[in-house]
């Protein structure tokens, strides 16, 4: 009964969607204020019949209902209560009720941190939102139905696949989507503006919040998605350029693109029609994105079935979105004036640098992300594009960028003069180029130029970024929220740029074979295999080395790697012993048997491998920082206040 | 400075960008992209040697030989045809890597006829099939279904 309830409830929302998606908007064009307020109500109950549908599904893996097709093939019933709860968006249905509850919850945001929109606006964004709802329930409804029944129910379930049973995966996917699914509230933004003709300062600053955001939660979920593939994929990659990563970071950095021409806009006036098309691009990719991961025309842990139909549909979907949008955008771009004039040297040129430098990398990882696609489509076989092609592209456009985001700062908006800006670089200049230069020899390996270019990056963007800082606000003391937010995010940047290049360049990694009781040494750390033994875990079995590390000679600490079992019909699971450090991770893993007591181990020693992580969290931190500075909530009070006055002025006429 | 000569200054800002990212593009692209090849193809000789490429196939039963004192494994693919080549890795092979299953092996083959792999995936799911895969293993093209292929 419940499943129905929920399947059920899903109809209903997608009924509501259609009625957000068109009386609104509908309203505004024919002047019927009543269907212009329909807008916030037809957001929230279309959160709220979503969220019967979620909950209903969520019952149905908890108690685990096996007449559910979903939670028979995804499930069990040995599966601690969090995996249970996990494995609902563990697969491609229940991702996508996940997607949708996700989107209805930024409708209802929206539809409550709106008081300074005005209706006609709201109103436009709403029925967007809507629209976009429209296109993934339909997905759902038709293509991918969660409800789905089973006519003979099976006993126990086919159990959640296990790579996938880990608190990484409980958090990853939802983190990703709430970014993916938080550009929608840009793109609506965007296409409102279009719609209305209008786009100002005010805009702006509506936009920008819900930008940031939606890109903390992608930088969040992208973060963890590394780090859930370093420990848990078994490998101790972090990143691998693979289609479905490179499809989370390609919005990434159209989004990054996006926040900093938002500022732009909202404080000069300039990039107007640069900033919505951005806007388009970020939700674009996102939607792309899915339809990479979704319809299994890439091979990779993300895709969980191929599904020809679904991935037609989404294709379609895409179509419908991107074609609507740029053709809207070719009607309406032109009357987008901007009336920001700026000078060569200038901030807006800074900005404008980082924003090509960002769109130009967009372009090449999406052209390598696709490119065996396009290939294969054409029938000129079947080719895969290295990890050297990404960072052949990489490395000279992160130049670039890292370069301009060190002036960039220190730029003053409209005008500003070469010598007094060459003044103030000089210091993290200098500072820079010499910790370029003596950094490498504490690590005693021989020069690299890489290292030495990375380091001079990083470096450069945290100086100036921390001496940016000192500068900002009324003293040493109280900043502002979005002088936090932007050191923040470069400093988090240099944080990652420093762990990738000393990672990349100095880790050591060995596959080695090791008898029992033999001893391998990596980097100065002896690695000695000391036993092997059997366990029971509370739902598989495992086989577990002990594995003894010791340097010069004293023993620190040991390490158990082992190899994990969940039962017939699924993979074995690899899960490595770490020790994790500030400065270094020692990471062993266990690979086969190889007869006569040996076994295959995987041994790395990678310098610095936290710090891709760490970066990743404070350039999170300054966007969150950067979302809430004063100055929002201040547009909404002399909104309300000028309403209030409007109101009792209009009073004081009637009387 | 007059707004024309800035406009100059942006649209030649433009085309160095253009210039430059074609010009990285073209660059990267040299000997970063791996071609999935058959064993057929190998034994005909349209393979190049001495540079990254992929080789896909089943592993054939029996063939995986593991070295007494070394890490080094050795094992042979076959596809449909049945045609042989055999792949020596010095890495630790995938845990879904199984005799009479599918394989794709990144690295180079040499001149003696083996190829040497940095690199052995196994398809990573108990019943799924990596979509590039299929036209090499499979006997014969399932039917086209509905008109979708």
């Amino acid at each position: 009964m419940i499943p129905e309830i929920g399947h059920f409830a899903l109809i209903i929302t997608l009924a509501i969607a259609i009625v957000q998606a068109i009386f609104p908007i509908l309203g505004v064009s024919l002047n019927k204020p009543q269907w212009v307020a329909l807008a916030r109500p037809t957001a929230r109950a279309q959160f709220l019949f979503v969220s019967i549908s979620f909950a209903c599904l969520l019952y149905a893996f908890v108690t685990s209902d096996f007449s559910v097709k979903l939670v028979a093939n995804n499930s069990h019933t040995q599966m601690p209560l969090i995996y249970k709860v996990s494995s609902l968006w563990g697969n491609h249905e229940g991702s996508l009720l996940l997607w949708s509850l996700i989107l209805a919850g930024w409708g209802l945001a929206v539809s409550i941190f709106s008081r300074s929109i005005p209706p006609v606006m709201l109103a436009r964004v709403m029925s967007v939102m809507g629209m976009v709802a429209i296109g993934f329930l339909l997905f759902l409804i038709v293509t991918s139905n969660p409800f789905e029944r089973l006519p003979f129910p099976p006993v126990e379930g086919r159990t959640l696949n296990p790579l996938l049973q880990d608190f990484g995966l409980a958090v990853h996917p939802p983190m990703l989507y709430m970014g993916y699914v938080g550009f929608s509230v840009a793109f609506s933004f965007a296409i409102a503006a279009m719609l209305g003709g209008k786009l100002d300062a005010a805009w702006a600053r509506w936009a920008r919040p819900w930008t940031n955001i939606a890109w903390i939660f992608l930088t969040g979920g992208i973060t963890l998605g590394s780090w859930w593939a370093y420990y848990e994929l078994g490998w101790g990659g972090w990143w691998f350029w693979d289609p479905v990563e490179n499809s989370s970071l390609l919005p990434w950095i159209a989004g990054t693109a996006l926040v900093h021409s938002l500022a732009v806009t909202e404080k000069r006036a300039a990039f107007k029609s640069w900033t919505v098309l951005l806007a388009i691009l970020a939700f674009s990719l996102s939607l792309l994105g899915t339809f990479l991961v979704r319809s299994g025309v890439l091979t990779s842990v993300h895709s969980f079935a191929a599904d020809p139909e679904r991935g037609l549909f989404i294709l379609i979907f895409l179509g419908v979105v991107i074609g609507g949008s740029l053709t809207l955008y070719a009607a309406r771009a032109p009357k987008l004036q901007s009336t920001g004039r700026f000078d060569l040297v200038s901030r807006e040129v800074g900005l404008l640098v980082n924003n090509v430098t960002l769109a130009i990398l967009t372009l090449t990882v999406l052209l390598g992300t696709l490119y065996p696609l396009i290939i294969d489509a054409l029938g000129s076989g079947k080719i895969s594009v290295g990890p050297p092609y990404f960072n052949n592209i990489s490395i000279p456009l992160g130049t670039v960028l890292f370069l301009s985001m060190g002036v960039g700062l220190f730029l003053r908006w409209k005008k500003d003069s070469p010598e007094r800006l060459m003044k103030k670089l000089l210091l993290p200049a200098n500072l820079a180029i010499i910790i370029a230069i003596f950094a490498p020899m504490f690590f005693g390996k021989e020069f690299s130029w890489r290292v030495s270019l990375g380091l001079l990056l990083a470096s450069w963007v945290a100086l100036t970024a921390l001496i940016w800082f000192a500068a900002q606000g009324r003293s040493l003391f109280v900043k502002p929220l979005s002088a936090w937010g932007a050191m923040l995010g470069h400093v988090g940047m240099a944080v990652a740029v420093t762990g990738i290049t000393l990672t990349s360049m100095y880790s050591t990694e060995k596959d080695v074979r090791l008898e029992l009781n033999s001893s391998y040494e990596v980097a100065g750390y002896a690695f000695k295999f000391i036993k092997m033994e059997d366990r029971k875990g509370e739902n598989f079995t495992a086989t577990r080395a002990t594995v003894d590390i010791s340097k010069e000679g004293k023993s620190f600490i040991t390490l158990y790697p082992e190899k994990r079992n969940y039962g017939p019909g699924t993979m074995p699971m690899t899960e490595a012993g770490i020790d994790p450090g500030f400065f270094r991770d020692l990471f062993i893993a266990l690979g086969e048997p190889l007869g006569k007591d040996a076994w295959s181990f995987r041994i790395y020693h990678k310098p610095f491998v936290r710090w891709i992580w760490l970066g990743g969290i404070l350039i999170a931190l300054g966007g969150l920082l950067a979302a809430f500075d004063g100055r929002y909530r201040r547009t909404r009070k002399v909104f309300l206040k000028e309403k209030a006055n409007r109101q009792t002025s209009n009073k004081g006429a009637a009387a | 400075m007059k707004a024309r000569q800035k406009r100059l200054i942006f649209v030649l800002l433009g085309v160095v960008a253009v210039i430059g990212a074609s010009f990285l593009i073209n660059k990267a692209m040299q000997g970063n992209f791996y071609k999935l090849y058959t064993p057929q193809e190998v034994l005909a000789g349209e393979v190049p040697t001495g540079q990254t490429i992929r080789i896909g196939g089943l592993v054939k039963e029996g063939s995986l030989k593991r070295s007494d004192t070394e890490l080094e494994a050795r094992f042979v693919v076959l596809d449909k045809h049945k045609n042989e080549v055999t792949i020596v890795t010095n890495k630790i092979l995938p845990d879904l890597f199984k005799e009479g299953k599918s394989q794709i092996a990144r690295g180079i083959l040499k001149a003696d006829g083996i190829f040497y792999a940095e690199e052995v995936l196994a398809k990573h799911d108990a019943n799924y099939m990596p979509e590039e895969m299929k036209d090499i293993v499979t006997e014969q093209h399932t039917p086209v279904k509905d008109g979708v292929k």
